[in-house]
């Protein structure tokens, strides 16, 4: 292979790691849209409060003298999504369900209230600066390509990034289509008032819809606080912005859209790091995202709105 | 005398200036088809929307089974055993029709969380039963073949048929039907005829009905009431409503 089309390669990689965070953090945004209509937006800090609790757990652990690295691992993953679900319930509790019936606008600002009140509190509880996570998963799988060259690297992270994101999406996908709260899941997303009427409480699903976002959120934080080694307060806006313009572009409801625009918009990060000033990526994202707004509000899977009467 | 199901006492909708529902009364005993007719815009759907939780009544009291319903949130009316149909099909399209089926029956496999991932014998129990009695109703609507077909891809009059099935597998006492008939063939009609009436024989619940098919209404009700302008005009057996002048004045207007 050449120079060109092995770095290209390293490319895509890069993308779909950094995509499949995107995409976990995007079912969040997508199933709770899918079935009231609003856009979560202290969902972003939920990921970074998921990834501030892996880093607490794992330093917590290390410094016990834990150091078996997958028991480290698996500890920090699960206290991550329990505290993480925890709070995707109390926000719901506290800040939307009250709203429940007014103007979408009052939910989305009470979410953005949310989202600056979840962030000063762990400035105030964290501070401000960035903490080291510590490189637990480091060296790699495979390389190939050589030195003189370009060298292709796949990382132990980055796969641990592959198929935890893999293992998570399959485990969701096999609850929503086969389990009985999937069902109920994907009734309330359709018709709400009509769930309601057959004698389900759909608070309850959609307080549910809320933990399964927080919890995946939080996979997403372990993830990506390991990848690139530093946490702070402040890392949820940004990959909150990004999830949600994957969530947008893959069809804002769907949740196999959310996975495939996690992926899309990804790999259009690092193909644009890669080939223009690494500055730009931030703005092909959002330029994307007004793109889709534009010219296909539905996103690439997602179905035409018909109006409920 | 049968037993009162449902007791409706002057029941009363205001929205604003606008006064929708003026103290209706209602009655339906057990095992009784009775119907609610009026002209457009008589309030009937809103007395509806009042009995299935979905308004809260201005003033009146509702007793099903000598229980005030007036007040309580849908969910917890149609969990009562009082659930209903609207004008137009809310069906889920995009799931199946077994799935639809299954959906209704949520509270009923109501078991924890654990039980259900570890599958254990008092889940499948349960779960067995639902399926069950999904395919017994699907058999009774004709719709067992399209059990795996999305719902959204029948048929219209099979759409409405599904809706009936759906409300009965939550085995509801009373079940509230508004306009079933509206945009069926003669064909499917007299099969909806037929079906309402096996409902009350055969599996003994009460149907409340609003439907404007007058031929429908007369062949089987037990009791009409007549709603103009939201206030009631007359009630009766069929024979009765039909003679009634205030009706027929109601109906075509002045002479």
């Amino acid at each position: 292979m050449t120079e060109a089309s092995l770095y290209f390669l390293q490319q895509i990689i890069n993308g779909l790691t950094i995509g499949s965070t995107y995409a976990l953090i995007a079912i969040g945004y997508t199933m709770v849209y899918g079935i009231i209509g609003m856009i979560n937006f202290a969902h972003g800090e939920i990921y970074m409060i998921g990834s501030y609790v892996a880093f607490i757990v794992i330093t917590g652990l290390l410094g016990m003298g834990m150091v078996a690295l997958p028991v480290v691992l698996f500890i920090a993953l699960v206290v991550a999504m329990v505290v993480a679900s925890s709070y995707g319930w109390a926000i719901e509790r506290v800040a939307y369900r009250p709203l429940r019936g007014s103007n979408r606008l009052i939910a989305l600002i009470s979410a953005i209230g949310m989202s600056i009140f979840l962030q000063n509190y762990v400035v105030l509880a964290q501070g401000s600066r960035d903490v080291a996570m510590p490189p637990l998963v480091s060296g790699s799988l495979v390389e190939f390509g050589s030195l003189e060259t370009f060298q292709v690297t796949i990382s132990w992270m980055q796969l641990l990034i592959w198929v935890v994101t893999l293992i998570s999406m399959t485990v969701l996908t096999l609850f929503i289509s086969r389990s009985r709260m999937g069902r109920a899941c994907r009734a309330c997303a359709e018709d709400i008032g009509m769930t309601n009427l057959l004698g389900i409480d759909t608070n309850r699903i959609i307080a549910m819809t809320f933990v399964i976002g927080a919890a995946l959120a939080a996979v997403a934080g372990l993830l990506l606080g390991l990848y690139y080694g530093v946490v702070n307060p402040f890392i949820g806006f940004i990959a909150g912005l990004k999830a949600f313009t994957a969530a947008v572009l893959g069809g804002i409801g769907s949740i196999p859209g959310a996975m495939l625009g996690g992926l899309i918009l990804g790999v259009t990060e690092a193909l644009t790091a890669a080939y223009f000033p690494s500055e730009y990526k931030d703005v092909v994202a959002f330029s994307l995202l007004v793109l889709i707004l534009l010219f296909r509000p539905t996103g690439i899977l997602g179905k035409p709105e018909v109006e409920k009467v | 005398m049968s037993q009162l199901l449902l007791d409706v006492n002057e029941l009363t909708m205001r929205f604003g200036g606008l006064l929708a529902v003026n103290e209706v009364n209602l009655k339906v005993k057990n095992r009784q088809i009775v119907s609610i007719i009026g002209p457009n815009g008589a309030g009937k759907t809103t007395v509806f929307n009042c009995l299935s939780g979905f308004y809260i009544p201005t003033d009146g009291s509702i007793l099903f089974r000598g229980e005030q319903l007036a007040g309580l949130k849908d969910f917890q009316i149609s969990r009562k055993g009082l659930v209903r149909t609207f004008q137009h099909v809310r069906l889920f399209k995009r799931m199946t029709v077994i799935e639809n089926m299954l959906v209704a029956q949520h509270r009923h496999l109501n078991t924890n969380l654990l039980s259900g991932m570890l599958k254990t014998p008092g889940y499948k129990r349960l779960e067995q039963e639902a399926m069950d009695r999904a395919i017994y109703w699907l058999e009774e609507v004709d719709l067992l073949e399209h059990a795996n077909r999305e719902a959204g891809y029948l048929a219209y009059g099979q759409q409405r048929k599904l809706e009936i099935a759906r409300c009965m597998v939550t085995q509801p006492e009373l079940l509230m039907l508004d306009e079933p008939a509206a945009g069926l063939n003669p064909k499917e009609t007299k099969e909806l005829d037929e079906l309402i009436i096996r409902l009350r024989d055969e599996h003994e619940i009460s149907v409340l009905l609003i439907e404007h098919d007058m031929g429908l209404v007369m062949g089987i009700s037990d009791h009409i009431y007549v709603i103009a302008q939201g206030t009631p005009l007359a009630d009766g057996s069929p024979m009765d409503v039909k003679e009634n002048p205030d009706v027929i004045k109601a109906y075509l207007g002045e002479s």
